[in-house]
């Protein structure tokens, strides 16, 4: 084999494939080929980084340099500085979004300085599509120490030992899901694995299966060999193309290697993977819906008990586990319990993946110790909000979730610390939102979706979303009433407490939240008829401060509907007939000289806007 | 692939000990080629081939290669700086595709550097 001097670690996953990946391989291929550089240097092609923002992205090795937002244009230039003549190409190497100074060093950069990788350990670092890979990086070791020194009680044992809990979202203990499955006494049992990801806006899941799809695969080995299962599936929604690809290739290579199928590494243990398709629909991310998918029915939850431990797929005990828990179990196994439990607090070990979404400037994948502020991923790792906005909120948990306001940043993530808040560390959705969101309306772009999704069987969560839905849209169109936010209340713990499974359970949950800390705005949308956000367009009046406008005609030509009027030296004015209320201006005007006042305002703005200047206030 | 022991997974690891060593900073040797215009126009480019060829015939994992540019004394490229792991850096000039091959021999291999090529060892200060 000839040296290779240096890797190319080019971004493939689902985000840099969409921004462009594919150009860039050829671009590079055909300038390192023109160079006469291609026997020395090499390109790999590796899963999801994390840094979906700036993609497409790829890390040079072994200077570590990481360069992003590369176009085919720019490739002849980076290969004639960086890798002919050596010189780390500026142009395109990350910029601290404050600063503008080109910084190099990936170890440097703070989206990935604050970040401790055991989910992602391979993130960037393999090619996902080679199990060589994957077994140079202490790939299948845990297996085989599982599968010839440990007795199921011994793998049980350390995964309680370790703490770690379910990262699907309801934080079970791991080791105790398997301790009950592994009880009871059948000759067929079921390994399975949740690949439904479902919230809108994460993608933890979908970038470790694409990244990474053989350490999922290790951890049901482990979990099979601990529960006495021999057949396995991972259920992974349709939708993920490239993760059902990279699933697939990655089983059949296992099993062509004997590290799946009869006799894994000639231990005499048998474990057979399949993958299953599922149509995404939110419920069936449900454990008892899944396994109905599963068998080829309509996706719909079953009352517990009993648990899918004792009668779950075909009626056979089963375990389910989550993705980004099935990719931590290898580790756990090869290190030890003491070892997981180094990092995290005393009831919640370990790191989690959280996507991080949003108003903020690194929007991307991200994984951290449990027990970090939630300010230190949204102002470290995530580089603060973007445009030099104001932080409103942060929402953990999709839909099942809520929002976390400014005075509570400081709170460590932990399972129970976030429950008190109101939210969920959930899968691991994490959508910052600036102070240009109206939380009415988050309320409701949630509530869309549960209602969207609510399979229909308990009429409280069919009919309760619904009622609610109806509810926010009239308070966001002006027709609030006196007494809708107590009825908004009543009904969401009406919900909660007479739905089967846990869309319904938790679907109120952005209401009841944003009530919780927001209630000042619902008060504003129904009694003053003002969205201070400027994002309901029935509440809402725009004026121009004219001791802070400069006459510049930014947001008279940015106008679509032609509504501002005004000329050099002259401040401009909009006239409010022709206003569409689309809020344009406001984004433009560079000196925050657009006001956002009630609908049909009369009077003094600034009287009005230093009155009601008040921020997040929690309810007593 | 032929199917796998427990053995094997530890024999597959090792063989790829060396493509990690480049992504994981577990190398104890660098070698830099200097790649500025003036090193290219010298014959750079043959000291790399040299270089590249040496290190697949050595078959060790834990040598790297890297360019960098114009070392500031173009009236003597081809230059190389030699980097072993816990030794000051030592810069050679004037080199050849012969020369190379020696140092890398003596110094990479042997560990001792060749004096007669050799133009300093340690670095510029810096403020």
């Amino acid at each position: 084999m000839e040296k290779v001097r240096s890797h190319l670690m080019l971004c493939s996953g689902t985000g840099c494939v969409a921004s462009g990946t594919a150009k860039i391989k050829t671009a590079l291929d055909e300038e390192l080929r023109k160079r006469g550089l291609s026997d020395e240097i090499k390109i790999v092609l590796t899963g999801c980084n994390g840094y979906c923002a700036e993609g497409p992205v790829m890390s040079v090795y072994p200077e570590e340099i990481f360069y992003q937002r590369l176009t085919v244009e720019e490739i002849p230039n980076l290969v004639e500085e960086h890798f002919l003549k050596g010189r780390p190409y500026q142009k395109l190497m990350f910029r601290e979004p404050e600063k503008k100074a080109a910084i190099p060093a990936m170890k440097e950069i703070p989206f990935f300085k604050h970040q401790v990788l055991r989910v992602l350990r391979n993130k960037g670092l393999i090619d996902p599509e080679k199990i060589e890979e994957y077994i140079a990086r202490d790939g299948y070791q845990a297996a085989a120490k599982a599968l010839t020194e440990m007795t199921p009680a011994d793998i049980i044992q350390t995964v309680k030992d370790s703490g770690l809990r379910g990262r699907g979202g309801a934080g079970f203990s791991t080791g105790l899901k398997w301790e009950f499955a592994s009880r009871v006494p059948s000759e067929v049992k079921y390994m399975l694995c949740n690949g439904d990801e479902g919230d809108p806006g994460a993608f933890m899941d979908r970038s470790v299966m694409e990244a990474d799809p053989h350490s999922v695969i290790e951890g049901m080995i482990i979990g099979a060999k601990a529960i006495g299962a021999h057949y396995g599936y991972i259920y992974v929604r349709a939708e993920y193309p490239l993760a059902v690809k990279r699933l697939r290739m990655a089983i059949d290579q296992a099993t062509e290697a004997g590290l799946l199928g009869k006799d894994i590494l000639g231990t005499g243990f048998d474990f057979e993977l399949d993958i299953y398709l599922g149509a995404g629909a939110f419920v069936c991310g449900e454990e008892t819906a899944l396994m109905r998918s599963l068998e080829g029915k309509r996706g719909m939850p079953r009352p517990r008990p009993p648990f899918p431990a004792v009668k779950g797929l075909w009626d056979k005990p089963s375990v389910l586990n989550n993705v980004e828990t099935l990719a931590q179990i290898a580790p756990v196994i090869l290190n030890g319990a003491e070892w997981y439990r180094s990092l995290g607090t005393e009831k919640s070990t370990g790191t989690k993946v959280f996507a991080l979404t949003g108003a903020v400037n690194n929007v991307g994948l991200v994984e951290v110790p449990m027990g970090i502020p939630l300010r230190t991923i949204i102002y470290d790792i995530g580089g603060g909000i973007r445009k030099g906005k104001k932080f409103k909120s942060v929402q953990l948990g999709g839909p099942s979730g809520g929002c976390i306001p400014e005075h509570l940043l400081d709170i460590p993530v932990t399972y129970e610390d976030i429950v008190a808040t109101g939210a969920i560390v959930g899968s691991g959705g994490m959508v910052v939102m600036d102070d240009n969101t109206c939380m009415v309306g988050t309320a409701k772009f949630f509530l869309e979706f549960t209602a969207d999704e609510s399979c229909g069987k308990c009429t409280p969560c069919r009919v309760g979303t619904k009622i609610l839905l109806d509810m926010l849209t009239d308070i966001s169109e002006g027709k609030g009433k006196e007494g809708d936010i107590e009825t908004l209340q009543d009904l969401s713990r009406d919900i909660i407490t007479t739905s089967l499974c846990g869309l319904g359970q938790t679907a109120p949950n952005p209401v009841l939240s944003t009530i919780r800390y927001f209630k000042n705005e619902y008060e504003e949308h129904i009694h003053q008829k003002w969205c201070r956000a400027g994002v309901c367009r029935n509440l809402v009046t725009f004026q121009i401060d004219e001791k802070l406008c400069k006459a510049c005609g930014a947001c008279l030509r940015a106008c679509p509907a032609k509504a501002i009027v005004g000329e050099k030296k002259v401040p401009h004015k909009i006239i409010q007939e022709l206003c569409v209320h689309c809020r344009t201006c406001y984004d433009t005007c560079k000196f925050k000289s657009i006001m956002i006042l009630p609908a049909g305002f009369e009077g003094d703005p600034q009287e009005f806007l230093e009155k009601n200047a008040v921020g997040a206030k929690e309810e007593k | 692939m032929p199917r796998l022991t427990v053995a094997d997974l530890q024999k597959i690891k090792d063989k790829h000990k060396a493509e990690f060593a480049l992504r994981e900073g577990g190398y104890t040797v660098k070698i830099i080629v200097h790649m500025g215009t003036c090193g290219i126009a010298a014959g750079a480019r043959n000291i790399m081939t040299a270089v590249m060829d040496e290190i697949s015939k050595a078959n060790r994992s834990d040598i790297i290669v890297s360019t960098s540019g114009c070392a500031g004394l173009c009236a003597k490229e081809p230059l190389a700086t030699v980097e072993l792991a816990n030794q000051p850096p030592v810069r050679y000039s004037d080199l050849t595709d012969e020369k190379i091959r020696e140092i890398f021999r003596e110094h990479v291999i042997g560990g001792k550097p060749v004096e007669k090529y050799a133009l300093v060892s340690g670095c510029e200060s810096t403020y």
